[in-house]
């Protein structure tokens, strides 16, 4: 890899690229929680399905940390302007209008195995990794806003003013659209997303976990309790569960 | 007016293309190298000259490999390039994207290629967030007023020997 | 029929050059709110994240399905042989392509990143809908543009059928598409209906025609070229037909949600509850833009009187504006329903009326995209042989006796 040959350049650097790619694999020293980190140079796969399961019954009601640690760890400050703001997740409150019962729940991106959001982006930008996780390219996306149009949850939020000092892991910027990424900076690297990791300090209403894998926690409490989909009649599967609504 | 205009546009086509000229030749004339900050390591991941024909190409790639495949490598990852190239100065400030100290504007400021990285990116290491000058808002990618030239861009890529 | 002579207009007249500058200037007023929106970005207008289209896309969609629609009289003349309508297929073409060309300005100039309009114009997501319609707009506009070559060069005339059936079948793709821009959005209650891409295709034939009408007086008018009875009172019927039957489609469309249980909230809000959104349903929509335009187009005492029907295709205008926001933003105004039968609340606006107040900016840009369709027409006129140099009856109806 050193010595270079100068002239060359393109055809070498792409074969090097892939060739250190290969090379390296470094551990990551993560504290490992309930899945199993991925190497570094690994592609996400199918194999692989990651989801959410939210006990609304355990939710706390008035409990906001699950939002503060997504702002938190996201960078999501506002401006003080609730209505352009970005909100990646939010606490619904629910009333039954013949009970009165009242809940809580958290609500964000439900990462729709069939996303209406993915469907209708015009340049590819809304993405579904084969992992299950939809993302926002925002280096293609032209902020046109149709999948914030699309999407049954009003999980998306635009950017719309200048940003400062973001997060160097959750990039994001002025005219593009952005949601819940279930903070795939973590769990590629083997950790909870940061709302999971708040809510399992308390109240313990979040599980994530490979749906994909029928020995996950998830997976197991979604055998025996089972787990309803909001807007389930919209035929979307997505990948966040509730227990309790 | 409109007739006057009508036939004297060639000339005034002929006016513009020169004065055209005129001002790439100032430019021409004072070639001076940008200066580049140094980075935090000894050794680049990639030799110099490659590094600069052909940086874009390798966060395109990685930033395409990273977004949508979750590969996390860390080599060519534009966060590691600012981890190593952005350093507080002995007055322990921190240059910005946009200032000539920085070490992406340097260049780019020089060449004048606008890049919309750090519309999103952070331009500098996460721990030294907070430190540095406020960038003014609306104005994240204000790059010094040079036209590009051509011999200032061979001379950057230009292949030492 | 006599042999029809087309002539462009001499367009040295102050009225002309005024005109020219007007829409000038509002086209650098639409590009000064475009540039203000992007430099501060979308705060500094009326849209959130609630509201996420806005008055500049009320237009935009408006101009597009009217861009479609004004090539009606050209596919008139041309698919259904009908000679009366042939010598204003040129100028109907022309109007089709202009409309589109200030529709779509606008579209761009209100995109989040529009310096990456490159971007929409390479990569495609072939399942989404508004990447189809960014193919059938640009078809659209080489379609329309050979079809407009076939008119106005003969040796290429041999093909104009062949052109206009094209381009008559492309404009109804493209309605089509951009009426299911809205289809498509299924979590939407305002938006659920398969009945919106024939009602789009409808209203696209009675905004086309309005404005089509409006630009043919203003041309006539403005050059002293003499404009017959005949003609007109064809174009008078046309639209008065057009216009009962957006009026029959509006009722079918609201009468089968008023069906749906599920949908009677929504119906509830446009119709009865919804503040500024059921006034322009009932007092934009349904009398400005329809019952008013009716009674002038078809009262026996106003037949021969083209003041009448001038007045009638900016009531349709302004009705169709008026149906555009009831459609655009009302849709997104009235709440999402994520637990249907719950009271939902948050900080993120569920469960709540979400309001939208547009900005000057916004305004002006839409504007600005009417003033682009307008001076593309303007101009063309002068540069091209549009119009005949006379529509007398002896010269424009294949019927007339004198
Ligand atoms: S919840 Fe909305 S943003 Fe998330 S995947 Fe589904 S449609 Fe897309
Ligand atoms: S706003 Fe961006 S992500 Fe959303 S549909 Fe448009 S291009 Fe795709």
């Amino acid at each position: 890899m050193k010595t270079v040959n100068t002239t060359d350049t393109s055809k070498r650097k792409f074969l090097g690229g892939a060739a250190a790619v290969a090379g390296i694999a470094i551990a990551p020293g993560v504290l490992l929680q309930t899945v199993n980190a991925k190497p570094d140079n690994e592609a996400v796969s199918n194999k692989v399905r990651w989801g959410m399961l939210i006990d609304t019954n355990k939710c706390g009601d008035g409990c906001t940390d699950c939002v503060t640690a997504c702002n938190t760890e996201n960078g999501l400050t506002g401006f003080e302007r609730p209505e352009t703001d970005s909100q990646w997740i939010r606490k619904l409150t629910l009333k039954d209008k013949q009970t009165g019962h009242v809940q809580t729940l958290p609500v964000m991106c439900q990462h729709c195995e069939t996303a209406p959001c993915v469907d209708v982006c015009p340049t590819g930008a809304s993405f579904k990794r084969e992992d299950g996780i939809v993302l926002v390219d925002k280096h293609i996306c032209i902020g046109c806003r149709y999948c914030m149009m699309a999407c049954p949850y009003k999980a998306r939020s635009f950017v719309h003013e200048d940003l400062q000092d973001q997060k160097d892991h959750a990039p994001r910027g002025k005219g593009t659209v952005e949601s819940c990424t279930m903070c795939v900076h973590k769990v590629d690297n083997g950790e909870n997303p940061a709302c999971v990791t708040a809510c399992n300090k308390e109240h313990k209403a979040m599980y994530f976990g490979d749906l994909n894998d029928a020995n996950s926690e998830i997976s197991k409490r979604l055998k025996q309790y089972g787990g309803k989909q909001i807007r389930a009649d919209l035929g979307l599967n997505p990948g966040v569960r509730y227990q309790g609504v | 007016m409109v007739l006057w205009f009508r036939k004297n546009l060639q000339n005034i086509m002929l006016a513009a293309i020169a004065m055209l000229l005129a001002t790439s030749v100032n430019v021409n004339a004072e070639v001076v190298a940008p200066v580049v900050p140094k980075g935090k390591g000894e050794q680049c991941v990639e030799p110099t000259d490659v590094m600069r024909k052909n940086h874009m190409e390798m966060l395109k790639h990685q930033r395409d490999e990273t977004m949508h495949n979750g590969i996390r490598t860390k080599k060519h990852a534009l966060k590691e390039c600012i981890a190593c190239h952005v350093q507080e100065d002995e007055k322990g400030q921190v240059a910005r994207f946009g200032d000539d100290g920085h070490f992406c504007s340097s260049c780019h400021n020089y060449a004048g290629v606008n890049v919309d990285c750090f519309q999103c990116h952070a331009d500098r290491p996460q721990e030294l967030i907070g430190k540095g000058h406020k960038i003014k808002p609306h104005h994240t990618a204000d790059f010094k007023d040079k036209a590009i030239n051509k011999e200032a861009l061979q001379a950057l890529t230009e292949v030492s020997k | 029929m006599k042999l029809i002579r087309f002539a462009s207009i001499d367009g040295n007249s102050n009225g002309y050059w005024g005109l020219m500058a007007l829409l000038a200037a509002f086209i650098l007023a639409a590009l000064g709110s475009s540039y203000y929106m992007e430099h501060h970005g979308h705060h500094v207008t009326g849209m959130t994240n609630q509201i996420v289209w806005g008055l500049p896309h009320v237009f935009a969609v408006f101009l597009i399905v009217a861009a479609s629609g004004a090539l009606n009289i050209a596919s008139i003349a041309s698919v259904f042989n009908k000679k009366a309508y042939k010598p204003l297929a040129r100028l109907s073409a022309v109007l089709a392509l202009a409309l589109l060309a200030g529709g779509l300005m606008i579209l761009v100039l209100d995109l989040g990143r529009p310096d990456r309009l490159i971007i929409a114009a390479t990569i495609y997501n072939f399942k989404s809908i508004f990447a189809w319609n960014m193919i059938l707009y640009s078809g659209f506009m080489g379609i329309v543009g050979v079809y407009i070559w076939t008119m106005m060069d003969e040796t290429v005339g041999r093909f104009n059928r062949l052109a206009g059936i094209s381009a008559f079948i492309w404009r109804i793709m493209l309605t089509t598409g951009t009426g299911s821009i809205f289809g498509f959005l299924v979590a939407r209650q305002g938006y659920d209906a398969a009945i919106m891409a024939p009602m789009f295709i409808i209203m696209s034939f009675a905004f086309g025609l309005a404005i089509f009408n409006l630009v043919l007086f203003a041309a006539y008018n403005g050059t002293r070229r003499e404009l017959g009875d005949a003609i007109v009172k064809r174009l008078r019927n046309l639209l008065g037909v057009f216009v009962a039957a957006i009026m029959y489609f509006v009722v079918v469309f609201h009468l089968t949600n008023l069906y749906a249980t599920e949908h009677h909230g929504v119906e509830a809000f446009i119709l009865r509850d919804g503040g500024i959104f059921t006034q322009l349903f009932w007092i934009g929509q349904v009398v400005i833009g329809g019952l008013i335009p009716l009674a002038l187009l078809y009262a026996p005492q106003l037949q021969g009187c083209r003041k009448s029907m001038a007045l009638a295709s900016v009531l349709i205008v302004l009705g169709g504006l008026a149906q555009m926001y009831v459609i655009i933003i009302g849709g997104q105004a009235y709440p999402l329903q994520l637990f249907p039968g719950m009271e939902v609340s948050s900080s993120f606006f569920d469960g709540v009326v979400n309001s939208y107040t547009p900005t000057l900016a916004e305004l002006m840009l839409g504007l600005g995209g009417v003033a682009v369709s307008l001076i593309v027409v303007t101009l063309a006129l002068k540069a091209l042989h549009l119009l005949p140099i006379s529509l007398a009856d002896a010269v424009a109806d294949p019927h007339h006796k004198d």
